[in-house]
């Protein structure tokens, strides 16, 4: 429905507090009050399009899908890191609820964080296939069965939506710790019994600002939209990391270890 | 001014003692019990090594109220502990497949719990079997 359809139906009313910030004016953050009329089945998402059509055009927030698949409308509603799409105005009524960018992030403008360091981690983690022997198209798919697809099936399930990142303080503390997010993408690449780079994946895990900035606080995978559960790929990879670390002293090689060895042969 | 100036929110101190890390504070807290109960028993150790005289005073020092207090607080603590421990566990291991589906975390947990139990139960029994 239309914020205008909406509107014209809207009994009630909340009180909404949005942190702004306009960076070619404000030295700071500050927060603006607004009053929305709502209806039951409108989302947070809906209440700041409704500000921006009709209460105040200059208000900023990323948003593409509506519907909890493209991960843009990431933000603190009530102080916790949330989809504002998935996130209901009746929940907080009569409010004053607030909306806040997503925390420790630096911000842009208003509810528009910077998205360019958690992009790089991502690129660092080999974020694709690399399979140990190039198959030819004439020999057919790389196959894989439900039980390999299992071990790393919900990592795969990331929207990018950092929501994780939000919620973890150890971010917060150290803005180059991988973090949840990214590492659940490791996880979902090293997990896949076609792949063989673990070794090169493993050389991040190992860092300090690999897995093991992480001190299992378990916000992550709680405010987690998807189910991904974050927390599981970061701390099932400390095991791995110290297990290489052991492993290593016994001749072989930790690297010759392949992607295959967490999901069992073909 | 023109041009993106970002704004980096100063970082929150002591975020740990307040919602939603309280909880995790709470448990990595219970840690320092389990260590002080372990200095209680590495005291008396020491005390039984040092002569009977020095291990009797330990033993006094067990029955006193403040012992049975402080014993009271680290059995408090020690639950809590164990409780989170198995808690956390299945998010410390890779995920567990059988027959083609994820074995859920709260089974995991459940099991870490009834096995903890189960050894409770036992110590307790050996200790009484070997009262004098």
């Amino acid at each position: 429905m239309p914020p205008d359809a909406a509107a014209g139906a809207a009994s009630r009313e909340i009180a909404i507090g949005v942190l702004r910030y306009r960076c070619e004016t404000d030295q700071r953050p500050v927060w603006q009050a607004y009053r929305v009329p709502f209806t039951d089945d409108m989302s947070v998402l809906q209440g700041l399009q409704y500000i921006k059509d009709r209460l105040d055009g200059t208000l900023s927030f990323r948003w593409s899908c509506r519907m909890a698949i493209c991960g843009s409308c990431g933000m603190m509603i009530g102080a916790v890191p949330k989809l504002a799409c998935m996130t209901f105005l009746r929940d907080y009524h009569p409010g004053p609820l607030t909306v806040e960018p997503l925390e420790h992030f630096p911000i842009e403008r208003d509810l528009v964080v910077t998205l360019s360091g958690f992009i790089k981690k991502l690129e660092s983690i080999y974020p694709y296939l690399i399979p140990s022997t190039q198959r030819r198209l004439d020999e057919g798919e790389y196959l894989q069965t439900p039980s390999q697809l299992a071990r790393y099936e919900t990592f795969s399930d990331c929207i990018n939506c950092m929501l994780c990142y939000a919620a973890c303080p150890q971010f917060g503390e150290n803005p180059d710790f991988i973090g949840p997010g990214a590492m659940a993408l490791l996880q979902r690449y090293n997990g896949d019994s076609r792949d063989a780079a673990r070794a090169k994946r493993m050389e991040l895990v190992h860092t300090d600002n690999g897995a093991w900035s992480c001190t299992a606080v378990g916000y992550c995978s709680e405010v987690c939209p998807k189910q991904v559960d974050p927390a599981n790929a970061v701390n099932q990879n400390k095991t791995k990391s110290a297990l290489d670390f052991f492993v290593r002293f016994l001749g072989q090689p930790a690297h010759s270890r392949t992607g295959a060895s967490d999901g069992g042969p073909p | 001014m023109t041009g993106p100036r970002p704004y980096l929110r100063p970082a929150k101190t002591a975020w740990w003692a307040h919602p939603p890390y309280l909880a995790y504070t709470l448990r990595e807290a219970t840690g320092v019990a389990v260590a002080g109960y372990a200095l209680v028993l590495l005291a008396g150790l020491i005390n039984l090594a040092s002569g009977e005289e020095a291990y009797d005073a330990w033993l006094n020092f067990l029955k006193s109220p403040w012992s049975l207090a402080l014993h009271l607080l680290f059995l408090i603590a020690m639950i809590g502990h164990v409780w989170t421990w198995f808690q956390i566990m299945p998010k410390t291991m890779p995920r567990l497949v059988i027959g083609g589906r994820v074995l859920p975390q709260n089974w995991i947990t459940a099991a870490g719990l009834a096995v903890a139990m189960a050894a409770f139960v036992i110590i307790l029994l050996v200790a009484e079997w070997m009262q004098p």
